[in-house]
């Protein structure tokens, strides 16, 4: 299968994302400047944290309106994957891809850090690998993750068990000390209804090497290859 | 002299739109209670709230107001604000 990093400018995880799914999984990874517009024949698409525009305005409200961005529309409508991390989330939030707005984190500080994440719904084409209640130990990076939506959407969500991670202590309680920046019901990543456009704050690319201290990010990526079952087709 | 793509030309009139971007009622908001509570410990007592929100000029050369307001409108909705989270509000004025 092949797999594409969308390199805005300011992205700076784009380089760690190609590398941890080259990695992790094998597959094919290209990188796709935000100028291009055809994604054809990628299996999924990957939009990477950093700073895109310089965060100016508000995150990602620039990127959004990347020419890429129109594509990636049409592959997310079409069923293609669509996996954003950290800035690559607020990208899809506001792109209207998935729902909902990211806050300043409560302490109005930048957090760097690992963290805990309980797996919600091990049904999406990301998760599959993971058991449901599963903790991941992950790293977070950034100033604005505080996840809300209005509370309707939020119903919505629950319904449709779109809330993918929350973020938990090491034992998998969901705890007000466990939730890093303040964001609604412990919320870390959601998907959208359908399933195939996921967003989370955490970085599962920092995370899928063992010298690295973790691998858990490695069930992610390798979870997307498993779906398609594509495994090593090119 | 006349208008090219609302570029300004010298000698015409300037229309400035003053945007005022709110967070909506209920959307929590920690830098104003940081600061709020820094008025506290400076011994300001009658603060009850301080709410922190964004600040745009934007300067036009339409002369048409409801085109003005059109356009303004337009930015808003597509890109300057975020309607999950953000209100806005705004004023036109002129300026030689």
């Amino acid at each position: 299968m092949k797999f594409g990093v969308v390199v805005f400018p300011g992205s700076n995880c784009d380089y760690d994302c190609w590398w941890a799914i080259k990695q992790a999984t094998g597959e094919k990874v290209d990188f796709i400047w935000h100028k291009k517009k055809d994604l054809s024949g990628y299996d999924c698409i990957v939009l990477p944290g950093g700073f895109s525009y310089g965060d100016y305005l508000r995150t990602g409200a620039i990127a959004r309106f990347s020419p890429i961005m129109e594509e990636v529309e049409k592959f997310a409508r079409q069923g293609g994957f669509v996996i954003g991390i950290c800035n690559g989330f607020q990208i899809l939030l506001e792109a209207g891809l998935l729902p909902g707005a990211m806050r300043k984190n409560k302490n109005l500080l930048f957090i760097c850090r690992y963290i805990y994440v309980r797996v919600e719904n091990p049904d999406t084409p990301f998760t599959n690998l993971c058991r449901k209640g599963q903790v991941l130990r992950i790293p977070i990076a950034h100033f604005e993750g505080n996840y809300y939506v209005d509370s309707n959407t939020l119903s919505r969500l629950k319904k449709n068990n779109q809330i993918v991670f929350r973020y938990c202590n090491r034992k998998g309680e969901i705890t007000d000390e466990a939730n890093p920046n303040g964001s609604l019901d412990a919320i870390a990543g959601i998907c959208n209804e359908k399933g195939n456009v996921l967003g989370m704050m955490p970085h599962p690319e920092r995370c899928a090497e063992s010298i690295l201290g973790s691998e858990d990010g490695k069930l992610i990526f390798k979870s997307i290859v498993k779906k398609t079952g594509k495994q090593g087709k090119r | 002299m006349g208008k090219k793509g609302g570029r300004i030309l010298r000698g015409e009139k300037v229309i400035r739109v003053k945007i005022y971007i709110n967070l909506k009622e209920g959307v929590a908001d920690p830098q104003g209670a940081t600061i709020k509570h820094a008025l506290d410990s400076l011994g300001y007592k009658g603060v009850s709230r301080v709410r922190t929100g964004k600040y745009l000029q934007i300067e036009l050369g339409i002369e048409d107001r409801e085109k003005v307001k059109k356009e303004i409108e337009d930015m808003c909705r597509k890109i300057l604000v975020n309607p999950v989270i953000e209100n806005y509000e705004y004023e036109i004025e002129e300026v030689k």
